[in-house]
């Protein structure tokens, strides 16, 4: 029996576990606001009652990252500053993601020298880059909003989707198989085989 | 009207009576007296116990291929580094410069740690970004930049953006964090 075919009482939905865990996930973002320069003045207007980032779920900063989930970097990192940001960044409990707030953290900005790191994804992952020097707290907040996009599309429970190398492992397998797999299927192999055998089916291949 | 601090006149003359005729020179009212480094620790004493009782700064200048030379005084001439020492006098609004030259290799001036406290950090930041040893210091150790850089980063020989010295720091991926 398809899923389709379910007849659910009424207030009953279907979901996917992932999809539940990311719709959580994504509307209870903590962050940790690693503000070193002006960006940091953006970040906490964005956190203030004008721009309200508890409408998104975000507004409960924490200055300690075994609390926190989100690092938002905002503003210049120097060298010497950048050992302590990847131990803040390893201290963070999965699932974690980081946004990268205006020029300085993004791209180093108008700081090119010897002491101040080029880019902050140059040492540590970034999921959302935010330009402007610095960005307004819309600007800020639409980052959010597509993090929590993000989180929403490509998130698991378990968090598979920080395996970045399998993940992209199995999408050249899924391009090599050229059938019509869902990333589902990716992950089920007994659904895998039943759609490949489908497609083989339908055009005819042996 | 801008602030103008009292002349110095006094405190030269009283140095001259010490040390012979100083070298001096005046910029917009503000009197800077050049003194060799071996004594510049004899002429900081002296002024210090005439009532510079305050140092607000010790800086330094690299005059690498500065296209004028800084002074043609016979203590500097053609030499590399000009330390700039900033005394002042919280009871009479006296201020002075003192400018010590000094030169490669290995410039080193005495420490006045002894007669200034706030000279420690600030020597110390002078060293980490110039290089310029002070002799007697009681912890040369650098500053601003990390512990384990090598470089004098403000010198004019150093390139702008670094010798790549940021670049050897380890890289955090998603598989690692």
């Amino acid at each position: 029996m398809a899923v389709s075919d379910l007849q659910l009482p009424e207030n009953v939905v279907v979901s996917r576990l992932d999809s539940l865990a990311n719709w959580c996930r994504k509307n209870s973002l903590w962050p940790m606001p690693f503000a070193t320069a002006c960006c940091g003045i953006e970040l906490m207007a964005t956190g203030a009652s004008k721009h309200d980032l508890a409408r998104f779920g975000a507004e409960v900063f924490r200055f300690s990252p075994r609390q926190c989930d989100l690092m938002i970097v905002a503003g210049r990192v120097v060298m010497k500053m950048l050992p302590v940001l990847q131990r803040i960044w390893l201290q963070m409990h999965e699932p974690k993601w980081c946004i990268s707030m205006g020029a300085c953290a993004s791209t180093g900005g108008v700081f090119d020298t010897y002491a101040v790191v080029q880019g902050v994804d140059r040492f540590i992952p970034v999921d959302m880059y935010v330009p402007g020097c610095p960005p307004r707290p819309e600007q800020l907040i639409q980052a959010i909003i597509d993090l929590q996009d993000k989180i929403q599309r490509e998130g698991t429970i378990t968090g598979r989707e920080f395996d970045t190398a399998g993940r992209q492992a199995r999408k050249r397998a899924l391009v090599e198989l050229a059938s019509p797999l869902t990333s589902d299927a990716a992950r089920n192999p007994v659904l895998q085989r039943e759609l490949t055998a489908q497609a083989e089916s339908l055009t005819g291949r042996s | 009207m801008p602030f103008t601090s009292p002349p110095v006149d006094d405190v030269l003359a009283a140095v001259a009576g010490r040390f012979g005729p100083p070298e001096t020179s005046v910029f917009r009212g503000q009197t800077r007296l050049i003194v060799a480094a071996e004594r510049s620790f004899e002429v900081l004493e002296f002024l210090k116990a005439g009532g510079f009782d305050l140092l607000v700064d010790v800086s330094c200048v690299d005059y690498l291929e500065y296209r004028d030379p800084p002074m043609q005084m016979p203590t500097c001439a053609g030499r590399r580094y000009g330390l700039v020492y900033l005394l002042a006098s919280t009871t009479t609004n006296q201020r002075l410069t003192i400018r010590v030259f000094v030169d490669d290799p290995a410039p080193t001036v005495p420490s006045v740690v002894s007669l200034w406290e706030a000279a420690n950090w600030l020597e110390r930041e002078v060293w980490d970004l110039f290089g310029i040893r002070f002799a007697g210091h009681p912890d040369l150790r650098r500053l601003v930049m990390p512990e384990e850089f090598t470089a004098h980063p403000l010198r004019k020989d150093y390139p702008l953006q670094g010798r790549g010295e940021r670049h050897n720091f380890p890289v955090i991926t998603r598989q690692e964090s």
